[in-house]
């Protein structure tokens, strides 16, 4: 088998047997597809880009062509196990109200997102002045499609403001590479949590 | 068959379109159609229709285990002829072969596929111009009034008659996506998926509304008779005519009329009433929306009924899973096929809108769905457009295959 990506393992670990997974901007499906064969979950994918869902129904990962921004009210309240949203949440119009969905929707949910606080694009923004690149964050501010860059300490105190309660928490140096925990906001590249509420 | 020459061009066809090289797609060659006599069957409005014929094709094989059925199913202007030819000479293949044959979408090298004329019709099955066995003269509208659920119904004579208990897919566009979901929800045993394409699980009042003016130019062509035009030596041409055109704008997106027509005139000049010294003649068409229009209702005429028009298009109307089990949702309860659903950016006969209340009903019900909603220009009819059928074929294929590899 081949080896799956830090992040992917750690929540095919998170994951019981049979759980209901939805994954929100699930691209190409090969997470999900990954949960299906590992886990036996019960699988389906929400993403906007045409081509990834081409790609998801070669895959055979069942797919929904949807704007994550119009909202999950689709969907009954905990009629998912788990909610994946990764490395969504920032080009998401109202980040805000798909994280009350998800924890609607969902009994937990897994959020991961490029910390804006990595100390490499703290060194880009003070010492160059300018809106920082990476391999996580390639875009120019003009066609970025993240539009709501977080840090891994904004997404805390967001989640002791509105009561949101985080199970686990892990941070990566990068997707391969899961990191100890030790100041995270300023080492990590990603961070990933498990909420409920 | 196809001869060397003829995969050779196909092949280069291919080339320009930058598709893949090494599928070829062919033609599933000469086609027979073929038909069924059923002693009667009973109908949603409890009346008995007996006998009963059913029209139909098949193409490819059915394997050993009789699991490789796909069930196709036509629109309102459709029929039996899927895919092929009648003969060598032949110059209108079947209305869905770009879809349907070797190395194509529904992959005939593997699938066995079947398509059967609607009971209603006028291809064959049984309908209103029919010979009423009881007084040996055609029904007219003495046939009784049709709706999906009886279409599925004669369908799954069919189905019987073949020996196949299960279907592998059954797959639609407009009228015949609503057979699709009819299919899924009466017969959620026999149907392992669904695709649905640009379809609605109710008719919007828009759509009645042209279906109503479509019959109301049937109806009042002095030569429809009440339906009893048979033997009349005359029928409804006009009315009929009338109600394709109607029928046909609905089915093209603004965009495709301006691109392909504009304003652009015959004789390419803008004159308004001719000639200005004589008597006008308003029958004339004068822009080549016009005689585009005027064409499509002229060749309609030729291949069909005006009666099967007016029980058919009535049948679309009635259909409303919502009214028959109180809720969408709760239509799909004993729903146990996967569904693809297909909608079309630029259909506004059969909106986007109503496909999501397909695709939500069904997520209520943990079904599992994949739903895409094609970008593209052709209006409704997208499904059956060549330049737009890539889109479509990159998620059916895939989505037959995994259905087989289940």
């Amino acid at each position: 088998m081949e080896t799956l990506r830090k992040d992917h393992q750690i929540i095919a670990l998170l994951i019981n047997k049979g759980s209901k997974v939805l994954d929100l901007g699930c691209g190409d499906g090969t997470l999900l597809k990954k949960l299906s064969e590992l886990k036996k979950a019960s699988i389906q994918g929400v993403e906007i880009d045409p081509e990834k869902i081409k790609e998801c129904s070669k895959a055979g990962v069942p797919v929904i062509h949807a704007d994550i921004d119009e909202g999950l009210s689709d969907y009954p309240d905990k009629s998912y196990d788990f909610i994946i949203c990764s490395q969504t949440l920032q080009a998401v119009h109202k980040p805000k109200k798909v994280l009350d969905e998800i924890l609607r929707v969902g009994k937990k949910g897994i959020v991961i997102f490029p910390n804006f606080g990595y100390w490499r694009i703290r060194k880009i923004l003070f010492f160059g002045g300018m809106m920082p690149k990476s391999n996580e964050l390639p875009y120019d501010w003009y066609d970025s499609p993240n539009i709501h860059h977080l840090t891994i300490k904004d997404f805390k105190n967001f989640c002791k403001k509105e009561g949101i309660f985080i199970e686990r928490e892990y941070c990566f140096k990068s997707l391969d590479q899961e990191k100890s925990s030790f100041l995270p906001n300023i080492l990590c590249r990603f961070g990933m949590f498990v909420i409920s509420r | 068959m196809l001869l060397p020459h003829q995969v050779f061009l196909c092949k280069g066809l291919k080339d320009i379109n930058g598709m893949e090289e090494n599928t070829k797609k062919q033609s599933v060659g000469l086609v027979e159609p073929e038909t069924i006599t059923f002693d009667s069957i009973e109908l949603e409005c409890g009346r008995k229709l007996s006998p009963v014929e059913i029209c139909y094709e098949t193409y490819g094989k059915l394997n050993s285990r009789k699991d490789n059925a796909v069930l196709v199913e036509h629109a309102l202007s459709g029929d039996a002829h899927a895919a092929g030819l009648y003969s060598a000479d032949d110059k209108k293949p079947g209305w869905w072969d770009i879809f349907i044959g070797p190395g194509k979408a529904i992959d005939t090298d593997r699938y066995f596929v079947i398509c059967s004329n609607i009971i209603g019709g006028c291809k064959g099955s049984t309908g209103p111009g029919s010979v009423n066995k009881k007084n040996n003269k055609p029904y007219g509208t003495t046939f009784p009034p049709i709706t999906v659920r009886d279409m599925v119904n004669a369908q799954k004579k069919l189905i019987d008659h073949l020996g196949i208990k299960n279907l592998l897919s059954v797959i639609g566009g407009s009228l015949g996506g609503m057979q699709v979901l009819r299919w899924a929800v009466d017969y959620p045993e026999a149907v392992k998926s669904a695709v649905v394409i640009a379809a609605t699980a109710k008719l919007s009042a828009q759509g009645i509304a042209f279906n109503a003016v479509g019959r109301e130019a049937i109806t009042s062509d002095p030569n429809w008779f009440k339906g009893d035009y048979y033997d009349k030596g005359k029928n409804p041409e006009k009315g009929l005519a009338i109600a394709r055109m109607i029928g046909h704008i609905t089915y093209l997106s603004e965009d495709v009329i301006e691109q392909k027509f504009g304003r652009k005139t015959k004789a390419d000049k803008d004159t308004v009433n001719g000639d200005c010294s004589t008597r006008v003649d308003f029958t004339q068409d004068e822009y080549e929306i016009e005689s585009y229009l005027s064409y499509q209702g002229d060749s309609f005429v030729k291949r069909f009924d005006a009666n099967s028009y007016l029980y058919i298009s009535k049948a679309m109307d009635a259909f409303d899973l919502y009214r028959d089990y109180g809720s969408l949702e709760n239509a799909f309860k004993n729903v146990k096929s996967g569904f693809l659903i297909v909608s079309y950016t630029s259909d506004w006969l059969f909106p986007t809108w109503q496909s999501k209340e397909i695709v939500k009903a069904l997520k209520a019900n943990n079904i599992s769905v994949t739903y895409y909603n094609i970008k593209s220009e052709s209006g409704h009819d997208s499904f059956l457009v060549e330049k737009e059928i890539g889109e479509l074929e990159e998620v059916v294929s895939p989505f037959l295959d995994n259905i087989r590899g289940r």
